[in-house]
């Protein structure tokens, strides 16, 4: 079983290196891109034995206490099984 | 007085601050290895510089789960002094000692230059020994040292005259060209509730000897060591 956490800086922070991509994006002729967000991507290797509720629990409080800082981040992830 | 310096796999000024209190401040000092919650009974707590475990993850996010700081975090309860200097300023946000994060330069890059700063509160145990409105030249090295916090936060830092140092011209504006790296607020430095934890991003222990250009920075060791002896 696999978690995948996608992490990313809040919308209401800003985020300088994904406007400086985004600007390359501009320059380079991709002009429908209206906002690019750089975050993190982790994936943990869970015990299969684990149930989906076990899974989902254990994995959000992760990317609550470890992965995110909570002041400027936030997360989403899914569970693989 | 005796100061603990605490050590974390990647800290690089943890002799820089060392030294700083054994030979210029002439004060007992000992280094606090990040793996024991052994604080020596020290009578102040000072987080260096540096690349605690390598800032993997986010700055500072690991050193806060070492045994170490479950005891800063416990010495600080208790109204123990404990500065925190640049990778020391992160890790002690992180840890929740004090408010709001550290997140990248808003211009991307690692910045080291000295800075002015201006003293926006001369009532703590850090900074008794200067003047509110004094100008301090102290220099920066970071990568991650743009303050952020929230709104309502940054409302009750400046109700409760907690902001310590902000970013600032030599003269003393606090304006957008002296924000080195877009700090909000051109905040440098701040204080926790009970003004016995200070971060600031600034090195004062690059600034306490003639030889490295400025001795501003060891009115903040001066500072401390005043409100211990007064303790």
């Amino acid at each position: 079983m696999k978690a995948h956490v996608y992490v990313t800086l809040k919308t209401s922070v800003l985020d300088p290196q994904g406007q400086t991509i985004q600007n390359a994006l501009r320059k380079i002729g991709y002009d429908k891109v209206e906002g690019v967000r750089q975050g993190k991507y982790f994936v943990l290797d869970l015990e299969s034995g684990l149930s989906g509720d076990q899974a989902r629990e254990q994995v959000e409080k992760i990317a609550r206490d470890v992965l995110t800082n909570p002041i400027i981040e936030e997360f989403t992830y899914r569970i693989e099984e | 007085m005796k100061f603990g310096v605490i050590v974390f796999p990647g800290s690089n000024c943890d002799h820089d601050t060392y030294n700083v209190i054994a030979e210029i401040a002439h004060q007992p000092v000992q280094f606090l290895w990040h793996d024991s919650e052994d604080l020596k009974s020290v009578d102040a707590v000072l987080v260096p510089g540096g690349f605690a475990y390598g800032d993997y993850l986010r700055t500072g996010a690991i050193a806060r789960f070492s045994p170490v700081m479950d005891a800063v975090k416990k010495f600080a309860a208790g109204g123990g002094l404990v500065l925190g200097i640049c990778n020391g300023f992160q890790i002690l946000t992180e840890s929740g000692l004090l408010p709001g994060a550290l997140m990248r330069n808003a211009g991307l890059k690692y910045i080291c230059k000295q800075v002015h700063l201006r003293t926006e509160t001369a009532d703590s145990a850090f900074t008794n020994s200067l003047e509110k409105g004094e100008v301090l030249q102290i220099p920066i090295g970071h990568a991650e040292g743009n303050y952020f916090c929230t709104p309502e936060e940054l409302k009750r830092l400046e109700a409760e005259d907690r902001i310590a140092f902000r970013y600032a011209t030599a003269d003393g504006a606090v304006t957008a060209e002296a924000n080195p790296n877009g700090s909000l607020s051109n905040i440098a430095g701040v204080l926790n509730e009970g003004r016995n934890v200070l971060g600031m991003m600034p090195h004062p222990d690059r600034s306490s000897e003639k030889l490295l250009g400025s001795v501003d920075g060891w009115k903040v060791f001066e500072s401390m060591i005043g409100a211990l002896a007064a303790k």
